[in-house]
């Protein structure tokens, strides 16, 4: 039986391909929203950093982004911040990159073998309902106060995008390609290898950019639950010594580490799927 | 000698809660080698069927069906298949498109690519080997399908309404390249159309088929002079020839 007749994993996380082209198609748009997007940002700025002063809230409730951007500076410099951002970026990156290669992995085998999505997949959803967080204090006390907990809370979380979106990617197959493949005698391996899975990447890189963004959740909840260094643990530490701008300068820390790494999946997706939409080789002008 | 024999073909699906449908019923043909057949009838007449049951992608019911003397039990190295849409790769560069079918059978690459090239020569396509299918019209795209139904050399070209989907004046350019290429490649064709004058104006024989079910009308002699040009389509014998298939669908409908 052709795999593309089955019906559809259920649709937990699945997200389709980005639907790329809206920049072109709203060209116009696009110039004046590179200048308006910045003016809005400083305006929010000014607006926080006047609210504090002229109401003089207590930097120990809100911090002014002033006092965020010294505390920022300060922290960047000492040794002991670049450590713990060390630290949870290596969490985020094993964390992601093991969960994220199992999660593709075990996409592959069930898409390709119809007996192991009914054997296996209701397993695999029934464990994604389970809130990652809740288990974090459990695989803490396995695994230690350590790195190697956060990496597995990690791949934890990053595992079921992937999972789910390889599955759905396999099976996004035109079945005129494959049948035109089969046609000229093809084996199951070369229509894997030949139209699968290239149709499959848009899907895998759908799940890679979210999970990349879930990881950084990750990371830091492990941390939260129990750490000895880490931007997480970091945090908390600045909680206890109510020093609220030293707490918002790691959290833009962080958020910079989220865009960084979606800026990397998206930049690789560009390169790699120059074939999807709004992305062809048509604007690129013949030699 | 009979390049593929066809003889009391049978196709029926059947759906769980429907009624039965019989898509072919004693369903014979012979097919000469060198000949051009194509076979016209309108929509659900089984015609997309019988060609999907020659390539070996869809299973019959019973019946026999032989290329070459050897029974067919699934797709064969001997066949090239054209389908309504060009079905590229969007991935992968025109040669790249094209040499897919020798890739499969595991030929030789750089000869695969050197026929290729050639191929793509003869249908006006020199110089697009390094472009991307997006970068194609329509006309072009079903030019590299039908190089790679080509490409390994097949002795039968199966194709299924391919130029269905152009406009009239590519669609006349490309049957006089079709013809063109079936005189310079010696093969075999078997085209299947809803078109009664393109039917007639490429084919040595026209099978003509009826739905419900679907089943042979009339095989039909085109007896006009080869090498056929497009003033022909204004010869009384032509117009005797589409009268005579039309004729079979009074009232049926749903053809051109």
């Amino acid at each position: 039986m052709d795999a593309t007749t089955a019906t559809p994993p259920p649709d937990v996380l699945i997200v389709r391909p980005e639907e790329e082209g809206r920049t072109i198609r709203a060209g116009g748009r696009w110039k004046e929203s590179r200048i308006v997007s910045p003016l809005l940002f400083v305006t929010l700025l000014l607006l926080w950093e006047a609210a504090v002063r002229l109401l003089d809230i207590p930097s120990i409730i809100l911090p002014s982004p002033s006092a965020v951007a010294v505390a920022l500076v300060h922290e960047v410099g000492s040794v002991s911040f670049l450590n713990d951002l060390m630290v949870t970026f290596t969490e985020i990156a094993g964390g992601f990159a093991t969960g994220a290669a199992l999660g593709i992995v075990l996409g592959v085998a069930i898409g390709q073998s119809e007996f192991l999505e009914r054997v296996a997949y209701p397993y695999v959803v029934a464990f994604q309902t389970v809130p990652k967080v809740a288990i974090a204090p459990i695989i803490v006390v396995w695994f230690g106060y350590g790195l190697s907990s956060k990496v597995v809370i990690t791949a934890t979380i990053a595992f079921f995008p992937l999972l789910a979106n390889t599955i759905a990617g396999l099976r996004s197959a035109p079945r005129d390609q494959i049948e035109m493949l089969r046609a000229h005698t093809a084996t199951d391996w070369q229509v894997f290898r030949m139209v699968r899975l290239p149709q499959a990447l848009p899907y895998i890189f759908a799940g890679l950019d979210i999970a990349v963004v879930l990881s950084v959740i990750g990371a830091i909840v492990g941390e939260f639950v129990g750490a000895k260094a880490g931007l997480g643990y970091l945090i908390l530490q600045k909680n206890f010594s109510f020093d609220m701008a030293g707490s918002f300068a790691i959290l833009i820390v962080l958020s910079l580490i989220g865009v960084a790494l979606h800026g990397i999946v998206i930049a690789l997706q560009r390169r790699l799927l120059f074939w999807t939409a709004g992305n062809d080789r048509s604007r690129i002008a013949a030699p | 000698m009979t390049r593929v024999a066809v003889s009391h073909l049978e196709k029926r699906y059947r759906a769980p809660g429907r009624d039965e449908v019989i898509a072919l019923h004693d369903v014979g043909m012979t097919i000469e080698p060198g000949s051009f057949v194509t076979v016209v009838g309108p929509s659900g007449c089984g015609k997309s069927t019988l060609l999907r049951i020659l390539a070996g992608t869809l299973e019959r019911t019973s019946g026999q069906v032989t290329i070459d003397g050897r029974g067919v039990s699934g797709p064969t190295r001997a066949l090239g298949v054209v389908f309504q849409s060009p079905v590229l790769l969007p991935w992968r560069t025109v040669l790249a498109n094209v040499i897919v079918p020798s890739e499969i059978q595991g030929a030789d690459k750089s000869a695969a690519r050197r026929r290729a090239r050639a191929l793509l020569a003869t249908v006006g396509l020199a110089g697009f080997e390094d472009r991307y299918p997006s970068e194609l019209s329509g006309g072009m795209a079903q030019r590299v399908g039908i190089c790679r139904a080509l490409v390994h050399q097949p002795g039968i070209l199966l194709m299924d309404e391919p130029f269905g989907a152009l406009d009239a004046m590519t669609r006349e350019t490309m049957n006089l390249e079709l013809l063109r290429i079936w005189r310079e490649q010696g093969i075999t064709i078997v085209l299947v159309t809803h078109s009664i004058p393109e039917a007639v104006f490429l084919a040595d024989r026209v099978v003509v088929m009826t739905p419900r079910p679907g089943r042979i009308a009339e095989v039909l002699c085109v007896d006009l002079p080869r090498p056929r040009t497009l003033e022909m389509f204004n010869t009384p014998e032509f117009g005797h020839h589409v009268t005579a298939i039309r004729r079979h669908f009074n009232g049926a409908g749903g053809l051109d």
